[in-house]
């Protein structure tokens, strides 16, 4: 799953900016910058804030601490409980939301105009002084407990997780962070108190603001809801490499229908051939009914809902991946016309027509995303985080169409290739061999 | 904290606010209902048409039709080849997509405003044109078997909470799933799916949403040009479906999967929907959703059953949504926590209502609530979309703008002794389903 919401978070932020939507550098008076899209006529501010390191600086046998840690974050701080917390936000009637994934602890807040001081308030107490009291810890625990195993039952998870442990083994990638059963079981205050000083620091935040406010507040905002936090955290993770080696992997699980999951090397986002690779990956596995994965599995042999694969660019891996549903007596065939669809586009490349059409909409889809407060603030930080320039929207779509048909081949044909697929089955697949 | 909730919690109140300034609405000749919500802020527009039929208004026998002519819709016309619908969506940058309920079918566009008119010929075209090969349909029969497989038969839950649905209802057409009973839907043929098609597509049967950088006299010109040659039907049938009798017997049910990792119980009540120009009870019930499980903190259930050193449950959860043509369901849940059965969390459950019905309402809860209601005004103006759609499925349930536009007065409006009235009248067992999911022991 985690996978996924990286993948999602990808493709909004190489849809960027909406040329006409001027994005302001903000640095506040103690030094914290963020972006703003200033947009006065709703009274309210969306705040997003992305904390490098994420889940991956989970302390050696402590997996699952910074999990639970960021979802302590609103169970209570300095002489609020969690309904004292809760009940605080909700009658200031803001959003505070925290989460956590293999590379950032995320926040995603909304304030009102009228008590945005206050929120700001609330939302420095809870980044910068969480109680992590005993019963709430017991308690959440319980919820994340009973999700994992909930997913341990989930094909789809199986499937997911199975090809990350294959493929990033020993490193945070590879195991769900979670945790398991025993590893959050045993987690201690003392193991929040340590993942809460290696995630949260100002060394590794990233801020974006859309909606109801200026820059100087802005900047008094900043400083009011982060300067307290300490300098610096944990050292990052380290990065991964991914081998070319293909492999097919069932995971025995008794469902009607077998979740696929494919993956195969990719490309770093600042890679100067990426812009080439994204278009064709849009080609191959976008979610456009012409996409070739779609027409092939779905219109044309109705072997699935939907199938999908894209670029995947994680801080410390990079990577393509793909995934469909398929019902057990059918998935053998979906996987093969899956090898072959990727063998076309090995040997021969995209057409100059789907390039064509590949460009006008992801060129035309770019100002789309730009609807409100909240999506120009998750797009704004998105951009800090992958490391784009803050001019970067005024060229994006002149890169797309300057893109020959020459140059997308090229890369295609460098880029896909069928023998180091990876392919991992949770279901009864019939007829399907492994290797 | 959005971390693996389990499906059931994530229900919340759907039943957002309306925004009333920029809202206008008026009807072509033919009876098309047209809706305008203008959002300025950025170069964008949605367009919807909403069809005033959806499972519930299926025949019998023919369970999935509805939503298997959604998926049909685009396969071709007399003008447009099969799929060419979404690639000239999608050339012109934009994005559509449909979605079919009880009592509706909806299709949608977001594309750059200078492509509205597009849009607008080619629903207009789909409106009277369908086109269907038999290839085509047979493959489509496929795609939604697949899809059934994927959100239904491969999950417990989802399985569960329609037996509890096809329980709940004696009589009722909302006792089959929207996407259909899997031998009905593999016997659906292409003159089905056409006889619901001529049935009940038709400019008076459906209503135009557009919200976003448009204005109400653009939009009048371009569905007058587009929509209002069509001819409006003369033989769409009256929405007088089965009622439900009274319920007078409890009934229970118990689903076991072997999939199943977490056992949870849910309960659904019969409960009254929102009526044109009677929206009174419907919003009493909405707030009582909120105050019983709206939050995961507060919410009494959840202070009741998830805190303390035995608390008997991990999440528990209250929804009601009454946007919906005939009686609908308020629904509680509760997860047990590790070494607490399911008999006991429902015991918890039970309890925590009688005290609730006893002690009536916190007065601070319901202010905050409240609070967070007015907020949501403020909210939902960042979302055109999100507006789009509010209006298009109260209009579809036979809702007007008007109700719509009252709507978050009416919930401000509403009392604690109201509250209690309709949580009296509702939470009572003997017009209620309870259904407990469990693990199934036996194994592969």
């Amino acid at each position: 799953m985690k996978i996924l919401k990286t993948a999602i978070a990808l493709i909004c932020l190489s849809l960027p900016a909406y040329a006409a939507v001027p994005i302001q550098k903000v640095t506040s008076p103690g030094g914290i910058t963020a972006w703003l899209v200033e947009e006065h006529d709703i009274p309210f501010t969306a705040l997003e804030i992305e904390f490098r390191g994420g889940t991956s600086l989970d302390a050696e046998g402590k997996r699952g601490a910074t999990n639970l840690m960021a979802a302590m974050l609103e169970e209570g701080t300095g002489d609020m409980d969690a309904q004292a917390f809760a009940a605080a936000r909700d009658t200031l009637a803001a959003d505070i939301d925290f989460s956590s994934n293999k590379d950032m602890v995320s926040v995603s807040a909304r304030f009102l105009t009228e008590n945005r001081d206050q929120g700001a308030d609330l939302l420095h107490s809870a980044l910068v002084a969480p109680s992590f009291n005993e019963s709430a810890i017991t308690r959440i625990k319980a919820q994340i407990i009973s999700g994992i195993r909930s997913s341990n039952q989930d094909p789809e998870h199986i499937a997911r997780q199975a090809m990350a442990s294959l493929v990033f083994g020993n490193h945070p990638y590879g195991s769900d962070d979670s945790g398991t059963e025993e590893s959050v079981a045993a987690l201690t205050a003392d193991d929040l108190r340590d993942a809460h000083a290696a995630a949260l620091a100002r060394d590794r935040v990233y801020v974006a603001a859309s909606g109801d406010i200026t820059p100087e507040d802005l900047g008094k905002l900043l400083d009011r809801v982060l300067g307290d936090l300490p300098a610096t955290g944990a050292p990052m993770p380290a990065d991964t490499t991914l081998d070319d080696k293909g492999s097919t992997t069932v995971v025995d699980f008794p469902t009607p229908q077998s979740v696929v999951s494919f993956l195969q090397p990719g490309l770093d986002v600042q890679d100067p051939d990426f812009m080439a690779a994204y278009v064709v990956s849009e080609i191959v596995g976008g979610s456009r009914f012409t996409a070739r994965l779609m027409d092939e599995l779905r219109s044309k042999r109705g072997l699935t809902y939907g199938a999908y694969s894209n670029m995947v660019t994680m801080d410390h891996a990079n990577f393509m991946s793909g995934h469909f549903a398929s019902d057990n007596d059918k998935v053998a065939e979906a996987v093969q016309v899956t090898r072959d669809v990727w063998a076309d586009v090995a040997e021969n490349g995209v057409t100059q027509e789907e390039l064509d059409a590949a460009k006008t909409y992801m060129t035309g889809a770019y100002p789309l995303r730009f609807d409100g407060n909240g999506p120009i603030a998750s797009i704004l930080v998105g951009m800090q985080v992958q490391g784009f320039d803050i001019d970067y929207p005024k060229t994006r779509n002149q890169l797309i169409n300057a893109l020959t048909l020459e140059d997308v081949n090229r890369v295609a044909k460098k880029l896909y290739n069928p023998d180091a697929l990876r392919f991992v089955i949770a279901g009864q697949p019939e007829g399907m061999d492994q290797n | 904290m959005a971390y693996r909730l389990p499906a059931l919690l994530v229900m919340g109140l759907s039943c957002g606010p309306a925004f009333g300034q920029d809202i206008t609405d008026f009807t072509l000749d033919n009876g098309l209902q047209v809706v305008v919500i203008e959002d300025h802020r950025a170069p964008i527009v949605t367009d919807m048409v909403w069809y005033k039929t959806g499972s519930a208004d299926e025949k019998a026998g023919e369970s999935g039709v509805a939503h298997f002519l959604e998926h049909l819709m685009f396969q071709g016309t007399q003008k447009m080849a099969p799929g060419e619908f979404s690639a000239t969506v999608s050339a012109l940058g934009g994005s559509d997509n449909a979605f079919t309920s009880y009592d509706y079918t909806a299709y949608f566009q977001r594309v750059s405003a200078d492509n509205l008119e597009r849009m607008l010929t080619m629903e207009a075209d789909r409106m009277e044109n369908l086109d269907l090969s038999q290839p085509i349909v047979d493959n489509e029969r496929q795609v939604i078997l697949q899809e059934r497989s994927q959100r239904v038969d491969s999950n417990p839950s989802s399985l569960f909470q329609e037996q509890l649905s096809a329980a709940q209802y004696l009589n009722s057409p909302y006792q089959s799933p929207v996407i259909g009973w899997r031998a009905e839907m593999e016997a659906l043929s292409r003159e089905d799916a056409l006889d619901h098609y001529h049935t009940f597509y038709a400019p008076n049967n459906a209503i135009l949403v557009v919200a976003g950088d448009v204005t109400p006299d653009g939009v009048r010109e371009l569905a007058t040009r587009h929509f209002g040659p069509l001819s409006p039907s003369t033989t769409i049938p009256p929405r007088e479906r089965p009622q439900e009798p009274p319920q007078l017997a409890e009934r229970r049910i118990v689903f076991k999967d072997a999939r199943v990792a977490q056992p949870y119980v849910m309960r659904s009540y019969l409960a009254p929907e929102r009526n044109a120009g009677d929206q009174k009870s419907a919003a009493a019930l909405t707030v009582l959703a909120e105050l019983l499980g709206g939050e995961p903190t507060n919410s009494v259930l959840a202070k009741s059953m998830q805190f303390g050193a035995d608390a008997p449950a991990i999440y528990t959860m209250a929804s009601y949504d009454g946007t919906s043509v005939d009686q609908t369901t308020f629904n509680i849940a509760a997860v047990p926590a590790e070494g607490t059965t399911i008999q006991e969390v429902e015991n918890a459950m039970d309890a925590t209502l009688q005290t609730f019905l006893k002690d009536g309402v916190d007065q601070t809860q319901l202010d905050r609530i409240k609070t967070q209601l007015r907020a949501s005004d403020i909210y939902a103006r960042d979302d055109a979309d999100g507006l789009a759609r509010m209006y298009g499925s109260a209009l579809a349930v036979g809702l007007t703008v008007q109700d719509v536009k009252d709507w978050p007065q009416i919930l401000q409006d509403v009392t604690a002794d109201e509250v209690m009235a309709a949580a009296q009248s509702v939470l009572d067992k003997r017009q209620s389903v309870t259904g407990w999911l469990e693990s199934d022991e036996v194994t592969q």
